[in-house]
């Protein structure tokens, strides 16, 4: 039970990091019309900046606002330069010019930090573990990226029921001819939901990097599953996004957690590990399959 | 152009290419036929990723996965050809090409009948990212599978047979993929300018339209999508065979990205085109790569350059020499 429940944590961690991934994906493909490959590289971005800022440092929060204004920079500047120009197209020269930017991305990061991962400690601050319930011993870390997570969608709750912002993003994600046409500055909108995707991704990003080694490639590792997110929970609808990417990172977790212990029981030798890890890695995928074919738009899509 | 000069470029081009690994010997760069040889195998792939995109207008993200059973396909029957177990138990290897290409088209086919028949269901950017899905399943299928080679990828030890021929050496092994790609575009071409070939382009251009004439849409695309499914197996299967091995890297994500780049570069919807966007790519890949270790990162200033400013790359330049877009 305290397994179930411990691993139950993990994969609500790992789905608030997903969330904080989705939830600036499925606006920018919600409002902009635009799939957003490079999502991964501003995370990645962020991680590095961020993780950068805290080994010279010594202060990881100081690297927060670092990892924030890189990957929001980084974001408003591919807007700017390359996204701009591929409102209008078709979704495969959006595909491939993004998937170039991941290849110019990668090479960059590596050619200016090196090709070493970097390893980040985890902060004083949050380190050690708690009893949550008797037996239940569960790191603070962890704790620290759920509640952290958790309160970032109350807050885009907040800024997205709430607010004139908000508004204009839900109308723009409903329709958005007829927001351009009702006079609504889109351009100016665009960069900052752009902006702002960019902004959440690389604080996923630096978050992750105490659990994670911060490397090139981890965007893609992540991203992949972002999309899997993204699509089960309706592109365009943060409300799906958030209940996805729960979804999803605790079915990765369980099955991670749970298929090699039942690949042993009815099979011998390594054989077994290595074939509950490939199906463990298929599942989320399936899963995603299974959700399209029953409902091809996806969990929460939004009305068109 | 008129069809005289098409037809006097085409022989021209057929004879450079029969007497490429000859003018490669006698320039000195034998790497070029080896080069020659993977640029005809991806261009096969990407002509039958093509057939699915550029002219069925289903923006499929997983062609990486045919081509990468392809490949397996290879590497699991030389596999139990070399041990002599049968696969499971009743299915036995083989090293005969002319066994394991025919196989590599069913299987690839049947795979491509699966998930094209699922994913078509849906549209869009759905679809684009449940095309995705499927062959990351394929990919990490493979990748769990330890016997044959798991992570690491199965070595093939013997290249296949056919009728004597060597095909460890480069310059027959280059020949026989000539001889293959000459055969997919053929194909291609038939099926092109076939009635099937224009409704699957009247498809993309308007679903509505086709459905309202009374055409099973949905059968035309899927019977495209695993014509197009094949075309990549049988890249694969050659590319087994080139490099006697058949990892998971076959079967990476990035490779179905690579293969839509080498079908944006030389043009989409066109004949020629993506094994001019193949050759590109591939010698694009080994200069920058021999001038600098940070080769990706010209790489990636010359698609976005691409793919934001020209339209489709090449496309104008093969829309002269080949077929016509529409």
């Amino acid at each position: 039970m305290t397994l179930f429940l411990e691993q139950l944590l993990n994969g609500l961690q790992l789905g608030v990091m997903l969330f904080l991934m989705a939830a600036g994906l499925t606006l920018i493909f919600g409002i902009m019309g635009v799939i957003n490959l490079a999502h991964g590289s501003i995370y990645m971005v962020g991680a590095y900046v961020g993780s950068w800022v805290f080994l010279e440092t010594g202060s990881y929060f100081l690297g927060i606002p670092a990892a924030i204004a890189a990957a929001a920079a980084t974001g408003v500047l591919i807007e700017f330069f390359v996204i701009r120009r591929l409102y209008e197209r078709d979704h495969l020269d959006q595909v491939l010019a993004t998937f170039a930017l991941i290849l110019l991305f990668n090479q960059g990061v590596s050619m200016v930090f090196g090709l070493q991962p970097l390893f980040v400690a985890t902060p004083e601050l949050l380190s050690g573990s708690v009893e949550l319930l008797p037996g239940l011993i569960y790191p603070v870390y962890r704790i620290a990226i759920i509640v952290s997570g958790l309160a970032v969608a109350v807050g885009l709750y907040g800024l997205i029921n709430h607010t004139r912002l908000g508004m204009l993003v839900r109308a723009g994600s409903t329709n958005r001819e007829m927001v351009r046409a009702l006079g609504v500055p889109i351009g100016l909108l665009y960069t900052l939901v752009f902006g702002l995707g960019a902004l959440l991704a690389g604080f996923a990003g630096f978050m992750a990097g105490p659990i994670l080694a911060v490397q090139v490639g981890m965007g893609e590792q992540i991203l992949i599953t972002t999309f899997v997110v993204v699509v089960i929970g309706g592109v365009g609808s943060i409300r799906g996004a958030f209940f996805a990417s729960l979804l999803v990172g605790v079915v990765d977790t369980m099955l991670r957690s749970y298929l090699p212990g039942f690949f042993r029981e009815i099979m011998v030798g390594p054989e077994a590990d290595t074939l509950a890890a490939g199906l463990s890695s298929m599942g989320i995928y399936l899963l995603m399959a299974i959700v399209l074919l029953i409902r091809p738009k996806g969990l929460f899509a939004a009305s068109h | 152009m008129n069809k005289t000069v098409k037809i006097v470029l085409l022989v021209l081009l057929a004879a450079f290419l029969l007497a490429l690994p000859y003018l490669a010997e006698y320039a000195g760069g034998r790497a070029f036929t080896s080069l020659a040889t993977r640029a005809l195998i991806y261009g096969i792939a990407a002509a039958s990723l093509n057939l699915a995109l550029g002219y069925g207008g289903m923006i499929s993200f997983g062609h990486a996965a045919f081509f990468g059973i392809g490949g397996y396909v290879v590497g699991i029957l030389a596999y139990h050809h070399g041990t002599g177990e049968a696969f499971l138990g009743f299915i036995p290897g083989s090293n005969q090409l002319l066994v394991t290409i025919p196989v590599a088209i069913l299987v690839s086919g049947i795979f491509a009948a699966i998930i094209g028949a699922l994913s078509l269901r849906t549209s869009g950017v759905q679809f684009i990212m449940i095309t995705l899905a499927f062959a990351q399943m394929v990919f990490f299928l493979f990748v769990s599978l330890e016997t044959y080679g798991g992570d690491d990828g199965l070595i093939i030890r013997r290249t296949n047979e056919f009728f004597g021929l060597n095909l460890r050496d480069r310059t027959t092994m280059y020949y026989l993929c000539l001889g293959m790609a000459a055969l997919v575009l053929f194909a291609i071409w038939r099926i092109v300018r076939s009635r099937f070939g224009f409704a699957l382009v009247g498809i993309r251009q308007s679903e509505r339209r086709m459905a309202a004439i009374g055409l099973d849409t949905y059968r035309y695309k899927l019977v495209g999508f695993i014509i197009s499914g094949i075309g990549a197996g049988i890249a694969g299967a050659l590319m087994a065979n080139f490099l006697r091995f058949a990892s998971p890297d076959m079967l990476a994500w990035t490779k179905s990205g690579e293969l839509m780049i080498m079908v944006i570069l030389g043009g989409v919807g066109t004949l020629f085109g993506p094994f001019i966007g193949a050759a590109v790519f591939i010698f694009l890949e080994s200069v920058l790569a021999s001038w600098t270790p940070n080769w990706q990162f010209p790489l990636g200033i010359i698609l976005l350059f691409v793919v934001l400013f020209t339209h489709g790359g090449v496309q104008g330049l093969i829309e002269r020499l080949g077929g016509k877009r529409e």
